[in-house]
């Protein structure tokens, strides 16, 4: 009962903040509505039992992901309102597809059933919460049989942040700055000494 | 329908998912609000993933979910770097302004 209660809670707020996402006028609150979808997703993991990806989902989603689009919706300067023309016109098409893609995945949902011997297939199976926690157990076997995906992940990411640097960097003209590979490389004769009057400069 | 199932959180994710492709389609000159859909439909992607992953007590299912996540945030940050300089580049993100390469 009480878990039927949690379920449809975040389930309804999930979606409903999901449609203020794509429907706001404000950009600044279509972010603030992903911020909401995500702990309520992150509110259905825990449901699910996997609290390290829920934990993990509010910290990357919310700490980095959503504060990311905050940034830059705030920082450039665009009308979003001459954005919002045509709203309206994509709105039935949109709605048609939606619809039927919708009552296709119901469908599925639905009717679909899993094979008798798949419940004995598990590549990795969950130890029992009472001998080790979900983030345990999901250490063991991503630090051991996952350990070169692990690898390869920290390796996107650190190919997005180079590149995410390499792109926004730019070289500013006209902006004085201190080289000093330039102080260093000048030799003690290009220096001269001048005596200056009071009053008068150079 | 008080006893909740795997059943439930599909239903769930294929909301989600069909409202992220809705949201392009009604936001199809914002490609903030674009990337903010691609980024509830990569959600409901991991929904699935971990619901799976909990019926068949298989903790496969939650580490592909975090490779997942980890590609999304990646997608996120060069996705709007580079909306950042097309910004600076042209001082419009309007879709049907970026068609530089003819494509």
């Amino acid at each position: 009962m009480i878990e039927a209660l949690a379920f449809y809670m975040f389930a309804c707020t999930a979606v409903a903040s999901a449609v203020l996402v794509i429907s706001a006028r404000n950009p600044v609150h279509s972010v603030l509505f992903l911020i909401l979808t995500f702990f309520n997703a992150a509110g259905l993991f825990v449901m699910l039992g996997a609290e390290f990806l829920a934990m993990i989902l509010v910290v990357v989603y919310v700490g980095a992901v959503a504060v990311l689009f905050m940034f830059v919706v705030m920082m450039l300067d665009i009308n979003f309102v001459e954005l919002r023309q045509g709203f309206l016109q994509y709105l039935p098409i949109g709605a048609l597809i939606g619809i039927i893609l919708l009552v296709e995945l119901l469908v599925l949902v639905g009717g679909w059933g899993m094979a008798p011997e798949a419940a004995n297939s598990a590549g990795a199976p969950t130890p029992d919460i009472g001998v080790t926690t979900n983030t345990h157990a999901l250490g063991e076997i991503v630090y051991t049989q996952y350990i070169y995906l692990f690898q390869a992940a920290g390796m996107i990411l650190l190919v997005a942040m180079i590149g995410a640097i390499v792109l926004t960097h730019r070289q500013r003209v006209g902006v004085k700055k201190q080289n000093i590979g330039n102080q260093l490389a000048r030799s003690a004769n290009d220096v001269e000494v001048r005596k200056v009057e009071v009053g008068k400069g150079i | 329908m008080l006893d909740i199932g795997l059943a439930h959180y599909l239903s769930v994710a294929a909301v989600l998912f069909t409202l992220g492709i809705f949201g392009i389609f009604l936001n199809r000159k914002n490609v903030i609000i674009i990337l903010m859909s691609v980024e509830l439909m990569l959600l409901a992607v991991n929904i699935n993933l971990v619901a799976f992953s909990a019926e068949l007590s298989d903790l496969v299912g939650q580490v592909f979910a975090m490779f997942v996540l980890t590609v999304a945030a990646a997608e996120a940050a060069v996705g709007l770097a580079i909306l950042v300089i097309f910004f600076r580049n042209r001082g419009t993100i309007a879709v049907e302004d970026i068609n530089v390469m003819s494509g």
